[in-house]
């Protein structure tokens, strides 16, 4: 039998590269170690994902990764000052801002004024430390053979931990920045793990600007039993963006996810979210806004592996230029899951002929006693709505930048937290005024 | 010259001719309504006049205070006074009645070299105007006739005009799908807004509406042309006679 050999892109020799010769530097010790192995042997199994992958075959990382930049280096004064710098569009939402300058924790530079029941750290002095809860829960949160997953766990080097304790109601948002400070093109790979304990309440910001950089960054969150979870993650940047967010769901939790992603060059969020337990109410909400030849994949797993759990799954991208955005929901309902409801809907508002939407919502359902359902729509803003608008005398452009900032609207407004509500309406007004 | 003047008008849609050769002439200070069977072109006339894009005007004009404003976008007609109340009032997903106001009025005013609307003054007409037509201040939050009965859409039309008030007002079978009731507070509404410095013009298909609205002059259109003018009278015959002799004078 003849053996198969894997031709291997530059990119992806360059990744093995990287990962021999970053072996005894990147941080943890022995269980640590195992776990970069044994996702490296994963991702060497497979290389970068491309077009036949069916996860990513909208979003080809094979062919998009020319070549893999090296890993960054460590952050210097001239890099934090330009992070620093990075402009923060929830400056007026009074958050926590722990600051992160190219993956690197950046103490000095956050708000560290102590909490009751938050502790905040780095990923990568837990790593080195041997921290069980980064033991107990990182690469553990929902298991995937996916391939940017492997590669971040082969690869991590810093992070946020947070954890918060049982009851407690932390005041302000938690806003994590990750800033580009580099000014040569690097690879980043960034792991973060966000523990809430049982009946905790926290909104959580993870805002990601980047610069010219290849980022691949990860999330395990653990939302326990009875929490209450608001969690906003923001890409806008320039460079590769893949973010991959590892959720499991307690019993009787709140969950609110909203992503909004504007002014990329190419970005990918892969959400991966179990409800483990019943009595879950969920809400996965984004907004993208995209002009030019931007490129921006959404694509979510959400399985519902217990019964009498609520999710409702909302997205919506507004396409100007040569844009493309693309949109992948799968809801897993497991056989045991009876009492499921689940209702996903994604729409695209495509502002030029040349835009492009591919949606792709898709059920499995093992369950019969559930009610799911999925929709699709892409369109034109309506001729009908503007002339409306426009017979009350608002000129074509406002009437369009109305009905723009409406549809993005109904869903940033699901968002309970007034001050990044606002913040987010501004960002979208901001974009429309930048159009023209 | 009239206020409004239609000159021999002819439109078409895809193809279809619509309106044929129509004359209409209306006065500042006066109501005219405009009365006629299904397919006559009421409706047609109405959307020409507001500037939608779907129709082909081949020939004709219309003249607002003496200028031709069939080359005029919808918002710039709008700006010189124009104002149609729709049929079917369209929901707008997402825009607050209250920021559609706003945005509609301060755009007009600006296209007109006037400065924008305070914010107290504002609030002080859409609250007042609201609370003549029965429209709460839980509505007027909503976003723009989502979820409202097809009387609420009419009063939000009327609440729009009384804001806006423009020079010439087509009321486009303003009476569809509305009860007794609620054709009286919408004929209130208009009503109030009669005055000699506009135009009115009340275009539907049965008299019930003028029992309320009561007209200076009735004009009767069929296949496309105004057939029949004449005093409020008029409206009565037609109740009394129906359509059928101008059609069948169309079609001798």
């Amino acid at each position: 039998m003849a053996e198969v050999r894997v031709i291997r892109t530059p990119a992806e020799q360059a990744l093995s590269a990287a990962y021999r010769d970053a072996g005894a530097k990147l941080p943890g010790g022995g269980a640590v170690a195992k776990l970069r192995a044994a996702a490296f042997a994963r991702f060497e199994q497979n290389g970068l994902p491309h077009r036949r992958v069916e996860e990513w075959k909208y979003t080809d990382l094979r062919t998009l990764m020319r070549e893999a930049y090296p890993l960054a280096a460590p952050p210097d004064a001239a890099a934090k000052k330009r992070a620093q710098g990075v402009a923060d569009i929830f400056a007026g939402a009074d958050c926590r801002r722990l600051l992160f300058v190219d993956g690197v924790f950046a103490p000095e530079l956050s708000d560290l004024a102590p909490e009751a029941g938050l502790s905040v750290g780095s990923l990568a002095e837990a790593l080195a430390n041997g921290d069980a809860l980064v033991g107990d829960h990182v690469g553990k949160t929902f298991e995937t053979e996916d391939a940017a997953v492997a590669l971040n766990t082969a690869l991590m080097g810093d992070g946020a931990v947070i954890r918060i304790a049982k009851n407690a109601e932390i005041k302000r948002p938690i806003h994590l920045v990750f800033a580009s400070g580099g000014d040569k093109p690097a690879s980043i790979f960034i792991r973060s793990l966000i523990v809430v304990e049982p009946a905790a309440k926290v909104v959580l910001i993870e805002d990601h600007d980047g610069g010219p950089a290849q980022v691949n960054t990860a999330l395990d969150l653990v939302v326990g039993e009875g929490a209450q979870v608001d969690y906003l993650k923001v890409t806008r940047g320039r460079g590769l963006h893949v973010g991959s967010l590892l959720a499991c769901v307690g019993a009787n939790a709140r969950f609110n996810a909203f992503a909004f992603t504007t002014n990329v060059d190419v970005a990918r969020n892969q959400s991966f979210i179990r409800f483990a337990g019943e009595g879950i109410q969920a809400g996965i909400r984004g907004v993208s806004l995209l002009r030019g030849k931007e490129h921006v994949d959404t694509t979510l797993l959400i399985e519902h592996a217990a019964g009498h759990c609520e999710s409702r799954e909302q997205f919506r991208s507004v396409l100007d230029g040569q844009s493309h955005g693309v949109f992948q929901g799968r809801i897993v309902v497991k056989p045991h899951a009876q009492k499921t409801d689940a209702k996903m809907m994604t729409r695209a508002l495509l502002l030029s002929d040349e835009a492009e939407a591919d949606n792709k919502p898709e059920l499995e359902i093992f369950a019969d006693d559930v009610v799911c359902g999925h929709g699709a729509t892409a369109s034109a803003p309506s001729e009908q709505l503007k002339f409306y608008l426009m017979s009350r005398g608002i000129p074509a452009a406002e009437a369009e930048a109305l009905l723009v900032q409406a549809f993005v609207g109904e869903v940033i407004e699901e968002i309970t937290h007034q001050g990044i509500q606002d913040a987010l309406m501004f960002a979208a007004r901001k974009w429309l005024g930048a159009r023209s | 010259m009239a206020f409004l003047e239609v000159k021999n008008l002819h439109v078409e849609i895809e193809g279809k001719k619509i309106l044929n050769g129509l004359d209409l002439s209306v006065e500042k200070g006066q109501v005219a309504a405009i009365m006629g069977p299904n397919g006559s072109g009421k409706s047609t006339l109405a959307y020409v006049m507001a500037g939608k894009e779907d129709y082909e005007v081949t020939a004709g004009d219309v003249l607002l205070a003496g200028e031709s404003i069939l080359s005029l976008s919808p918002d710039e007609r709008a700006a010189k006074g124009l104002f149609l109340a729709f049929q079917y009032p369209i929901e707008v997903p997402g825009v607050a009645t209250m920021t559609f106001l706003r945005t509609a009025l301060n755009a007009q005013r600006k296209a007109r070299g006037e400065g924008e609307v305070s914010t107290p003054e504002f609030m002080k007409l859409v609250r007042d105007t609201a609370a003549k037509l029965g429209i709460s201040q839980e509505m007027l939050r909503r976003a723009v006739n989502v979820g409202f009965s097809g009387g609420e859409k009419k009063r939000q039309e009327i609440l729009q005009m009384s804001v806006l008030q423009p020079k010439l007002a087509v009321l486009d079978e303003t009476d569809s799908g509305l009860d007794i009731d609620a054709l009286r507070i919408v004929a209130d509404g208009v009503n109030a807004l009669r005055s000699k410095d506009r135009a009115m013009i009340v275009i539907t298909h049965y008299q019930r509406l003028l029992n309320y609205i009561v007209p200076d002059v009735v004009h009767v259109m069929a296949k496309g042309r105004v057939v029949k003018s004449g005093g409020k009278e008029l409206a009565l015959e037609l109740e009394a006679k129906g359509y059928a002799q101008f059609q069948e004078d169309e079609a001798a």
